[in-house]
């Protein structure tokens, strides 16, 4: 093939050269131009591999269909694989390299699979998994587990970078009347008339121009339709692809905004993914050329029609100098003469014998003419073609371009998308879209229309329907039937060529030959979806845009059948490949998830607190003095707190405000135990289960008046709760006059706990009888006022087991509040503790939270049985009696030691019996830590039949996880201070 | 992309609200028996079809809604509060 640059040809900016690399070599090319043409432009026909024969392979399209031509644009962190060259614009200093290939793509060392080809047929290696036969045909794997690796690393094309992207993305949202995708002549029809209509109209392209397939002729004017639509006042999106159609006239779009720009601003996105709401959609998304299957068909030089067309006329790229046609339909006439006029000298091989065209003769013309094999490897030599009736009549054309034309097909993906099966067309031999029951209209050639003036007659038609469907008009329309070639086309998808070791291509990007097809037939794949995933058919990142239907035509030959009667493979979005990148946006890195912090975030961390991630908070972990590890700390901390007092942040719980006539009614309903009689100043602890019956959260709830409760929740069921009350309030137990508000973030906690606390607080609190143990004994409630005369809550709750007080002030005196406990606290020689030591000191009081709490435990189960009401009805209190729920064998709360006291374990582990360490064993442990009290490792689980059942068995802690084993003994959960003596000091 | 015609907010995204569940389900007393919050718990009819569903505003009014929609289209055909006073205000205010 020598392809060359014509002076009086394209609309390429002359004036503006640009200069690029490919595989490391310097090259130059003109401002809009694509890679693909300033390579084809250069004279380089080979640009890829193919992905398991590693087969030379040029530039088969001009657009996103593009099959063949995907290389690496870029290098190191900006590296993007499987780039069609086809739409990639070109940019000064574009860096781009082939692909699949080893040392280049001239030059492939495994060309050699070429001549493999029967070992890397359709489902070769689901073969393998069958095992080697005779011997273990049908049992083994052991092929697969050795060949696994090397098939793995030759599968696929490029490779991404794996350093972090260094591009921001973004989302975008907007809404329209109207979204038009594509800008053809059906889809600027639409758009102008919907605009004149006053309809508030977006108009996608995907490519970097208005206009398109007109883009292909020579005396196309692109911007005055662009001030046409811009004066209307139409809003026009290039570079954007709509990849994907979703409910209720949402479309997804991609906006490559920096793709084609040599040194784009920082500040600037590279791409944009747009989600767009729209009423009405219409599509006139085109259609696409299709190729035809014969032997040697991917030969670099082979194009389909419509593309070289592109090129003389877009890029003034003539893509060779003797062509050959081979076509089944009238669409190439005008492209031939064009070539011709070109320069080019060209025939026309048309497998049907009854024609009549119009020429001005400068080509010629052979009825009933098809191609069935190409001499060439690297390039096209000649081209064998013999009369379509009997191939044995054969010639050979001296020819270094073959062009192809074998039907469109209209681009129906869109549609697709929404579930709406394309209906088979016979005079067409195409897919057509069938009508669909949402806003959703197709015009153009994407419902079958090849010539322009019925295009633009079906963008007027879709705009009216989609008025009429809006309720803004009611007016009659019709749409021009399909078609409009003066000829008839005569299906012709493949022709045979019986030769050893000839390959026919269906699906150039994956390799599926017309003999795969053959082969998953013969081997029972016949249903199209199996067809699809044994063969791989149309599974590449162009998804089978050009080869599907002559892969469906071949099934239906082989199956005696229609292809109607076959059916399709259903396409699904994205229509192109959408990079994660965009699907990300700027949910990356920190903004990943939102952060949530206490008011006195800062507070914890100037006084050393390292922090962790609970759920969104972040909560101090730990607070180490010098050199101090983390569980160095942590015993300190919780020593501490045993012995003198120590400060601990818990904003992060949830605080719920519960007020009107009706909250203790409403609380006695969604507790587990009594609160009708719980007393003004006082609060209780209580459980609240599902309507299943199992545990759903725990917390405390604080009568601060008549009417009025605050609650608390854990940290990491504060939404679920929250939403939980709003729902029982709002939909099942409406006649109650309750109000639930969520006031977590107005209010900032702190714990302060040991046998010191009363006095830091006494020294903190404004009136100091406020905290005695006559005014506040064991979970008593007060309001009240901190020193500096700070507004606070104080209810004396313990989770610690210790003598310990929880301290509520408004947010923003929580500084000032932690300055003032810490700096009395320090007198006792107190400590700030952190969930570190909060989670050692709950473990030795047996006290549970989320991780023992997980769902799939009963208040029996947590050893809270007596938390469970017998004198009244609650929420779960029929369901928690399911006889599942009360066998004996349920897993219990327990303790766990270590026999040998100088051993540790971890949570996870697995509790088995002495000679039965197996599956999921008897139990579990969920959470362990040292305990500074006892001086050994403890821990909190469960454990079938519970502590009666197995108090003094030597039990075995398996954690193969961590390959680790160990002895244990079960426990009272209750490890320190089972009567509670210290909270009640 | 499912959108809610919120009676408070107006038309917002699916995504700020939350799924409930099947809004025609009469709960029984808490001191029904356990075949009756049985059944109302745990048997469940598969609609092909409109059916009543409790959506919650969660990221919005905190409203919880009934929402008449098509499992098969998800056309939402109706959006009122799950609460009679709400639903009356609603009205009212129509």
């Amino acid at each position: 093939m020598k392809t060359r640059r014509l002076d009086n040809y394209g609309k390429i900016n002359r004036d503006k050269i640009l200069s690029f690399s490919w595989d490391k070599k310097n090259y130059k090319g003109f401002e809009g131009d694509t890679l693909a043409s300033a390579l084809l432009a250069n004279n380089i026909g080979i640009v890829g591999r193919s992905f398991k024969y590693h087969r030379p392979r040029g530039i088969f399209s001009s657009g996103v269909e593009e099959s063949g031509a995907l290389v690496t644009i870029g290098s190191k962190d900006k590296r993007d694989p499987n780039v069609r060259a086809t739409t990639q614009e070109l940019y000064n200093g574009l860096e781009a390299s082939g692909q699949n290939a080893f040392p280049n793509v001239n030059f492939d060392l495994a060309g050699i699979n070429n001549y493999l080809g029967r070992f890397f047929a359709a489902g070769f290696y689901y073969k393998t998994f069958m095992g080697i036969p005779p011997f273990e045909w049908g049992r083994g794997t052991a092929i697969w587990m050795f060949f696994e690796k090397f098939i793995r690393k030759a599968a696929g094309m490029g490779s991404a970078s794996e350093l972090p992207d260094p591009d921001s993305y973004e989302h975008a949202h907007d809404f329209c009347d109207l979204i038009v995708v594509g800008s053809g002549p059906a889809g600027v029809a639409a758009a102008i008339e919907a605009a004149e209509k006053k309809l508030d109209v977006i108009l996608v392209e995907q490519d970097s121009l208005v206009g398109g397939d007109q883009l292909a002729e020579n005396n196309f004017d692109n911007s005055r339709i662009k001030n046409q639509l811009e004066n209307l006042g139409i809003k026009i999106m290039t570079r954007t692809t709509a990849f994907g159609l979703y409910d209720n006239c949402v479309v997804g779009l991609l906006e490559r905004v920096t793709d084609h720009i040599s040194a784009p601003n920082v500040n600037i996105p590279r791409q944009r993914f747009w989600t767009i709401r729209a009423k009405h959609i219409i599509v006139g998304a085109g259609a696409i050329e299709r190729h035809i299957a014969f032997n040697n068909n991917d030969i670099p030089g082979v194009m389909t029609v419509n593309a070289s067309k592109h090129y003389l006329n877009r890029y003034g790229v003539l893509t060779g100098k003797r062509i050959a046609i081979a076509t089944n339909n009238d669409s190439v006439y005008e492209t031939a003469q064009q070539l011709s006029e070109a320069g080019a000298n060209v025939t026309v091989l048309d497998s049907r014998t009854n024609l009549e065209i119009e020429t001005n003769k400068s080509f010629e013309i052979r009825k009933g003419y098809v191609p069935y094999n190409i001499n060439g490897s690297k390039k096209i030599h000649s081209l064998d073609v013999s009369k379509s009736e009997d191939i044995n009549k054969s010639e050979t054309i001296n020819c270094d371009q073959v062009l192809l034309s074998g039907g469109w097909s209209p681009a129906v993906h869109l549609l697709s998308h929404r579930g709406v099966r394309p209906k088979w067309d016979y005079s067409n031999a195409c897919f057509l879209p069938s009508d669909s029951k949402e806003n959703i209209t197709m015009v153009g050639s994407s419902r079958g229309l090849w010539n322009k003036n019925d295009c633009i007659a079906s963008g007027i038609a879709g705009t009216t329907d989609a008025l009429n469907r809006l309720g803004i008009s009611k007016t009659n329309y019709f749409f021009p039937k399909p078609g409009g070639w003066k000829n008839p086309i005569q299906p012709l998808y493949e022709v045979k060529y019986k030769k050893s070791r000839s390959k026919s291509f269906v699906d150039y990007q994956h390799d599926v030959t017309t003999d795969d097809i053959r082969l998953a037939h013969r081997e029972g794949f016949i249903s199209v979806e199996h067809l699809k995933r044994y063969t791989t058919l149309g599974m590449a990142n162009d998804q089978g845009k050009m080869g599907n239907i002559i892969g469906l035509s071949l099934m239906a030959e082989l199956l005696n059948k229609e292809i109607p009667e076959v059916g399709t493979t259903v396409f699904r979005p994205p229509y192109t490949p959408v990079s994660i990148g965009a699907l990300s946006g700027r949910n990356v890195g920190k903004h990943f998830r939102p952060l949530r912090v206490t008011p006195m975030h800062q507070w914890n961390i100037d006084h050393g607190a390292k922090m962790i991630e609970v759920g969104l908070y972040q909560r101090p972990w730990y607070y180490p003095k010098e050199n101090e590890t983390l569980s160095d700390s942590y015993i300190r901390e919780a020593s501490t707190v045993r012995k003198t007092v120590g400060i601990c942040d818990i904003t992060s719980l949830g605080k719920i405000a519960i007020q009107g006539p009706d909250s203790s009614e409403f609380l006695n309903r969604i507790y587990s135990n009594g609160f009708s009689k719980l007393q003004v100043g006082k609060a209780r602890y209580g459980i609240m289960l599902r309507d299943d019956g199992i545990v759903m959260d725990d917390g405390t709830s604080w009568r601060l008046a008549e009417n009025e409760y605050f609650m608390t929740t854990s940290t990491g069921e504060a939404a679920k709760v929250m939403s939980w009350l709003e729902e029982l309030l709002q939909t099942r137990w409406t006649d109650l006059n309750v109000n639930v508000t969520s006031v977590s973030e107005q209010w900032a906690g702190v714990s302060i706990a040991g046998p010191k606390s009363r006095e830091v607080l006494n020294n903190c609190v404004d009136d100091s009888l406020v905290v005695t143990n006559n005014n506040l004994p064991f979970m008593g409630v007060t309001s009240t006022f901190l020193k500096g005369n700070i507004p606070c809550r104080i209810a004396r709750i313990s989770f610690s087991g210790e003598l310990a007080f929880e301290v509520y002030v408004k947010s923003d005196f929580a500084n000032t509040m932690m300055d003032l406990l810490w700096e009395n606290a320090k007198k006792y020689d107190g400590c700030l503790y952190g969930l570190e030591a909060l989670g050692a000191l709950r473990v030795e009081k047996g006290h549970v939270t989320a991780a023992e709490l997980d769902g799939r435990v009963t208040i029996d189960d947590a050893g809270l049985s007596k938390m469970a009401s017998t004198k009244k009805s609650y929420i779960g209190s029929a369901m928690r009696k399911r006889g599942v729920l009360k066998n004996n064998d349920r897993e219990i709360l327990v303790g766990f030691f270590p026999t040998n006291l100088k051993e540790t374990f971890n949570a996870g582990t697995i509790v088995c019996e002495k000679n039965n360490i197996k599956g999921q064993g008897i139990g579990r442990i969920t959470s362990v830590t040292y305990s500074p009290e006892l001086g050994h490792w403890i821990g909190l689980g469960f454990v079938k039949g519970g502590l009666d059942k197995w108090k003094d068995t030597n039990l075995v802690g398996a954690d193969p996880v961590r390959n680790k084993q160990m002895n244990l003994k079960v426990v009272s959960p209750h490890m320190i201070d089972p009567n509670g003596e210290r909270m009640y000091a | 992309m499912i959108r809610i015609n919120c009676p408070y907010c107006g038309e917002r995204d699916h995504s700020e609200f939350s799924y409930g569940g099947d809004a025609t389900i009469n709960y029984p007393s808490l001191d029904a028996s356990e075949k009756e919050w049985t059944e109302a718990i745990f048997f469940r009819k598969n609609i092909k079809g409109f059916q009543f569903e409790t959506w919650h505003h969660s990221n919005g009014c905190r409203m919880w809604l009934v929402v008449e929609r098509s499992t098969v289209t998800h056309e939402i055909k109706s959006v009122k509060p799950c609460h009679p006073n709400l639903q009356k205000v609603v009205e009212n205010n129509k």
